[in-house]
């Protein structure tokens, strides 16, 4: 079986390039899809606050806040769509939001 | 070499069941389809299957159950009737959307209200938009036949769509018939292995099924949905070829009965063809030249073949066991005169409900049927083209 060749399956893809019943077969395609435009307020990373408990980390439903060597990096704003979770969960006021507190 | 039995037409698809030995079975019961799950549960008590059979708790279970099971691989199915086959509605879609090749063991039962139990076809054809294949039984014999038949059209790599083996419930599910069974060695080496091409507990391949489409995409889905069912005839025929070489029964898509030099014809679904082919055989020995036109593949619907098959008819009287509610008739006669029309058809047709909630429909009826038709030629006038046969009023 194939991987689906993501690039027919652009928004210009005419009915004969579409998958049998939408099927997207290989791993990771969802890299591959930027829902990071369907918000418009993101998360912001407020560096010198942090402390590097990483609690924000693993609430992060879309995998948007990426860790090296044990120290959280900056959003991955291609895929963020703005919940503000992370918000939420960071006890030191590192990551502001316009509308959550 | 067959093997001659006597059995209900329930217990002939459930032995058709046991010979395919599926992978998956998924059921609920519901009247008057229960039965086949209840003896397909003793083969797999019996070891006689290697079927996972799943008792859930509802039809919209059963069948969401038997989604997953097919996307994942296996060979799935269920039974229902009726009311169960309304609660998998959504469901129902998603199986054709999906191309997910499953079978539905379905035995016709009016749906509710009011509450009634007996035959008619308001659950299939209420189903008919749904993106399955209909197939449909006169006789216990057709029912076990197209059982064997279903998954060959179903898996088939032009189709990949559900399918829906349909009988008439109570009229053959409880009736006993004679019927020839086929070899059990023969149905597993006609049916052969399941092999799909993708599946979700492929570890070399990970995939994902029923991802969302938005306005983009969704048209350009259901387009390409529409092109698999334009195979299904051609493979309908060539599996019921193959089949007719196994067993020497024939089938087609829809079967012709002393219709060649017929000038008046019915047009019919399931069981009450059997009983119009016994109004044809006594109007035919006074003389009069009278056919039956009966579906076999519904959904989708072989209307230029049929229009073919009625070119020469002058009036004609399409039979639908379902109301429509258009206040023009049922779904059969929409599709049959709308065929008619395409082929520039002159006869004139009119469009009979029957038989709704198990109503009896006897030889009588029907020749009574080929009567008005009679009157309509001589008048040269249609009439009222919506009727109602055997109603009281």
């Amino acid at each position: 079986m194939a991987v689906s060749d993501l690039r027919k399956l652009g928004v210009k893809a005419p009915w004969q390039d579409l998958t049998e019943g939408m099927t997207i077969a290989g791993a990771g395609t969802s890299k591959g899809f930027k829902t990071g435009e369907w918000s418009s307020v993101k998360p912001e990373f407020v560096e010198e606050k942090c402390k590097q408990c990483l609690l924000c980390t693993p609430v992060c439903p879309d995998s948007c806040i990426p860790v090296t060597d044990g120290k959280r990096g900056a959003f991955d704003y291609e895929h963020c769509k703005g919940c503000g979770i992370c918000v939420k969960a960071c006890p030191f006021g590192a990551i502001t939001m316009e509308g959550v507190k | 070499m067959g093997k001659r039995e006597r059995l209900s037409g329930n217990e002939a698809v459930a032995i058709a069941l046991r010979q395919i030995n599926p992978d998956v079975f998924p059921a609920f019961p519901i009247t008057p389809s229960t039965e086949i799950p209840q003896y397909f549960a003793s083969f797999v008590a019996n070891g006689q299957v290697d079927t996972e059979f799943i008792t859930v708790e509802s039809e919209h279970s059963s069948m969401s159950a038997a989604i997953g099971a097919s996307a994942a691989g296996a060979r799935a199915l269920t039974a229902t009737s009726s009311c169960g086959m309304a609660y998998m509605w959504e469901e129902l879609y998603i199986a054709a959307s999906n191309r997910l090749p499953l079978a539905l063991a379905l035995v016709n039962r009016a749906l509710s209200g009011p509450i009634n139990i007996n035959c008619d076809h308001s659950d299939s054809m209420g189903a008919r938009d749904a993106g399955w294949i209909q197939i449909y039984a006169e006789n216990n014999q057709e029912a076990y036949d197209n059982m064997v038949q279903a998954f060959r059209i179903s898996e088939h790599r032009d189709v990949r769509l559900p399918i829906m083996i349909c009988q008439d419930g109570f009229i053959t599910s409880h009736a006993v018939e004679n019927i020839e069974l086929l070899e059990d060695a023969d149905v597993k080496n006609f049916v052969g292995e399941y092999e799909p091409e993708n599946y979700l507990l492929n570890p070399e391949c990970p995939m994902a099924v029923g991802p969302y489409s938005i306005t983009d995409y969704y048209m350009e889905a259901k387009r390409n949905q529409a092109e698999a069912m334009k195979h299904v005839e051609k493979v309908v025929l060539d599996v019921a070829k193959e089949f007719a070489a196994l067993s020497g029964r024939s089938y087609g898509l829809f079967e012709a009965y002393r219709l060649e030099d017929a000038e008046r014809a019915v047009v019919i679904i399931g069981s009450a063809a059997g009983t119009t082919k016994d109004a044809i055989d006594r109007l035919r020995e006074k003389g009069e030249k009278v056919g039956l036109l009966k579906i076999r593949l519904f959904r989708p619907f072989p209307a230029e073949a049929i229009a073919e098959a009625l070119k020469n008819v002058k009036a004609v009287a399409i039979m639908d066991r379902a109301e429509g509610y258009t206040n023009h008739g049922g779904p059969l006669g929409a599709d049959v005169m709308a065929a008619l029309f395409r082929a520039r058809s002159s006869a004139y047709a009119v469009n009979y409900v029957y038989g709704l909630g198990g109503r009896d429909v006897r030889v009588e009826d029907m020749e009574g049927v080929f009567e008005t038709l009679k009157q309509i030629l001589e008048s040269g006038d249609a009439g009222e083209t919506y009727r109602y046969l055997g109603v009281r009023e």
